[in-house]
């Protein structure tokens, strides 16, 4: 562009074109933007001018304070301890830990059985991958909500009053108001076992490690899975063994309305939990599915030509290539499950939505608990994202 | 030749923030399940309308009244289905008491009933829903409370139905009083001041209890009814209104226990002293004409009485209608469209109808009750 200018028009012979400024992209550029964060400064500002100015006018106090008030309402799953006399802070901290466990626990199931329905959906059996179509197909063109009460009254429906429960050898019990264990109860000592624990899970990777460096190096093999096994359970059961068998259990007791004693997990986690798990695994087959099929046949094939076992091919070629079509994908389930489990008000589960939902309506503090909803969603989300994208990195190609 | 300058605008992404005040749909037609998602968005929403909507209505011109005579109608918060207080019929009319009362100050402000607009609202979201200026009164057996009176922004204009908690359970557990629930199950709605009564009296007896909280009455009462619970609470008219809602209605008893004071009125948004004043002589008007014994049938009798006090409450002397920013005739208009508490009463929860409830608290000062209403004059 400089050589035609310097040539055709000697008037503007030397520097850069002359354009006028409001069409100099970069300016233009840096003006929309200045505008257009302008516009987003005067919406917050007005927005958040106009929260406080009603507030104010409707006489409602704002600010955090009421966290510490005393809440004064029952909550049905307490994973800490918990009394009506505590705090709002504490009661939906109590929400939050019981949107916590349901979605880590639907996750890890969600994984399983997607994994499964995903192989399951390229079996060369007919009839096993029908079955895992039809259970696709179904499942994830029904809406969540309506699954969810489905499980909860087929929960409900298909289990006895607490009066007739079903017992396996007097120690579990099943009926309408879940499903009791005998509860540990956890004597002086007993420390070490979670110290014994811990030890033989480091263990148990230390020795995966050095089996794999020692295969690597001589060829030779460990027996890995057999020693990681024993080493997790052994090392505890040990410890167990030398402190004097510190830990002892409550049995449930039939009382005038409902078991008394032992550890229940109430219908609604049960019914949410399968719930989730049934739904998103639906999604996570598919995304399975894709990924193994992503693999280029060919990759089979050469593992064959080699003389690889099935079983081999399956994990030492397909799998590492399917897995780095799936992370990413599979992160947005995880997502979705997390961000799905705020569906429990529908059936009466203590989730954060919940009792965060109590606090609102008792307290008028709609703002702030919505305030406190996004945030921990929030924070939820990107924990999880944090963590699937580092693992995405650890597992995705090196090239050599 | 000059280049086209590459727009890099990053447009705000704001599509959540303006929410309009008065969303009327995602409240209308909230009956049944598939309605939970719809509420929590709409929780949301509201939230938001209380940040960004309805604001110039409050800051400038908070006249609920002139604002309702101009839509020409009275958005009233009600349940979502309650018997015998607020619960649309077959042809989807709603009626019942605190229904009347909606349409009472209709009728006051219009000479008309219909002219009412009728948002069901959940136990959880009914406060949000006012204080967002959303509906223009609650009349949805709401208990007047301090807290509730103070720091949500929000003023009660009366008291239309005194109410006390009780507690249902089935017959077959043989269980003849409160005290004896020690480990029981106990479905109740979120939201209450049920929720926290139970809390308290489980708690001052020293007995243990395990609560199942739900969003909404209906899956309160259906999770009860499956099993879920062993024990039903609610106001005590609720009680009989939910339990005509069982499978087998008659395996089911009310305790004899009254565990809390329940006072259920109508709630408006705090600052605005004359749409309070409306409400509570509305409210006022009904029970005074059931004092002077002024009914629908025998209204035009009473326009012709001589009685000071009759001639002064329905307009014939005097200007208090208009003081109040309604007409002279206010007292005439909803005793001759709604009818007086008595009728109210009698049609809706009576002993003549399913619900069955006997006066008790809610009759006239003068008849042992508690319904007193201050002179009109």
């Amino acid at each position: 562009m400089a050589k035609m200018t310097d040539g055709t028009l000697p008037a503007r012979a030397t520097g850069a074109p002359k354009v006028a400024f409001f069409n100099d992209p970069k300016t233009r550029s840096l003006i929309f933007q200045g505008l257009a964060l302008a516009l987003l400064v005067f919406v917050i500002f007005t927005a958040v001018t106009n929260a406080v100015t009603n507030l104010r006018n409707q006489n409602i106090a704002g600010g955090f304070g009421f966290l510490d008030q005393t809440a004064g309402f029952g909550i049905s799953q307490t994973p800490i301890p918990w009394s009506e006399s505590m705090s709002y802070g504490r009661a939906f901290l109590i929400g939050l830990l019981n949107t916590l466990l349901v979605a880590i626990v639907g996750i890890f199931f969600a994984t399983l059985l997607g994994f499964v329905v995903g192989v399951a959906r390229l079996s060369p059996n007919w009839v096993i991958s029908k079955i895992a179509y039809w259970y696709v197909e179904v499942i994830r063109n029904l809406p969540l909500l309506f699954q969810i009460l489905f499980w909860y009254l087929a929960v409900l429906a298909s289990m006895p009053a607490p009066r007739n429960s079903h017992s396996l050898f007097g120690l579990f019990f099943a009926n309408q108001r879940g499903i009791t264990v005998p509860r540990p109860i956890f004597e002086p000592g007993s420390g070490y076992i979670g110290i014994a624990l811990i030890l033989g899970i480091v263990a148990a990777f230390v020795v995966r490690s050095w089996a794999y460096k020692r295969q690597a190096a001589t060829g030779e093999q460990f027996p890995v899975a057999a020693s990681m096994v024993g080493l997790i359970l052994g090392l505890p059961i040990v410890a167990y063994l030398v402190t004097g068998m510190p830990v002892s259990f409550d049995y449930a007791q039939q009382g005038r309305f409902n078991l008394t004693g032992g550890m229940t997990l109430i219908p609604e986690f049960v019914a949410l939990t399968l719930a989730l798990v049934a739904y998103t695994a639906a999604f996570i087959g598919e995304i399975v599915r894709a990924g193994i099929q992503a693999v280029s046949y060919g990759q089979t094939e050469a593992g064959r030509s080699l003389g690889l076992p099935e079983g081999r091919i399956l994990n030492l070629i397909v799998v590492p290539q399917a897995l780095r079509v799936i992370i990413p994908p599979l992160t947005s389930q995880y997502l979705n499950l997390a961000k799905n489990s705020s569906l429990a008000v529908g059936i009466g589960y203590p989730d954060m939505v919940s009792v965060g939902g109590t606090i609102l309506n008792q307290t008028g503090q709609a703002i702030e608990i919505i305030a406190m909803w996004m945030g921990c969603y929030l924070t939820i989300s990107i924990v999880t994202s944090i963590f699937m994208n580092w693992y995405n990195q650890r597992i995705a190609l090196v090239e050599r | 030749m000059q280049k086209c300058g590459v727009f890099r605008v990053k447009a705000p992404d704001d599509g959540a923030l303006w929410v309009p005040a008065k969303d009327n749909k995602s409240t209308t037609n909230r009956v049944g399940k598939a309605a939970t998602m719809k509420r929590i968005v709409s929780t949301l929403a509201l939230g938001a309308a209380l940040g960004f909507g309805a604001t110039a209505a409050l800051a400038q011109a908070p006249s609920t009244l002139r604002n309702i005579q101009n839509k020409g109608f009275v958005q009233c918060g009600v349940t979502q289905g309650l018997a015998g207080f607020s619960m649309p019929d077959s042809a989807g009319n709603w009626t019942g008491l605190d229904v009347d009362l909606c349409r009472a100050i209709a009728a006051a402000i219009f000479n008309d009933p219909t002219k009412v607009r009728f948002s069901p609202l959940s136990a959880k979201d009914r406060f949000t829903a006012l204080q967002s200026g959303e509906v223009d009164l609650l009349s949805r057996n709401t208990t007047w409370t301090l807290q509730r009176d103070t720091s949500l922004g929000l003023n009660f204009a009366g008291i239309n139905y005194y109410d006390g908690q009780g507690f249902m359970v089935r017959k077959s557990l043989n269980v003849k009083s409160a005290r004896e629930l020690s480990g029981a199950s106990v479905c109740v709605q979120t939201g209450t001041t049920t929720e926290l009564n139970v809390a308290d009296f489980f708690r001052a007896n020293n007995l243990k209890y395990e609560p199942v909280v739900f969003a909404s009455a209906d899956e309160t009462i259906k999770a009860y009814d499956s099993g879920r619970c062993d024990v039903f609470t609610t106001d005590a008219s609720g009680l009989y209104a939910e339990r005509v809602k069982l499978a087998k209605p008659d395996d089911h008893v009310v305790l004899p226990e009254i565990i809390s004071k329940e006072p259920l009125g109508p709630v408006v948004r705090h600052g605005d002293d004359q749409w309070l004043d409306v409400v509570k002589w509305v409210h006022f008007a009904m029970i005074t004409a059931e004092e002077l014994n002024i009914t629908k049938a025998n209204l035009d009798q009473m326009l012709q009485s001589t009685n000071p006090e009759v001639r002064r409450v329905l307009g014939v002397e005097g200007n208090g209608g208009e003081a109040l920013g309604l007409t002279k005739d206010w007292v005439v208009r909803i005793v001759r469209h709604v009818g007086n508490y008595a009728e109210i009463f009698d049609r809706n929860v009576g002993p003549s109808t399913r619900l069955g409830i006997s006066r008790g608290l809610n009759a006239l000062w003068t008849k042992g009750g508690l319904q007193y209403a201050p002179p009109i004059r």
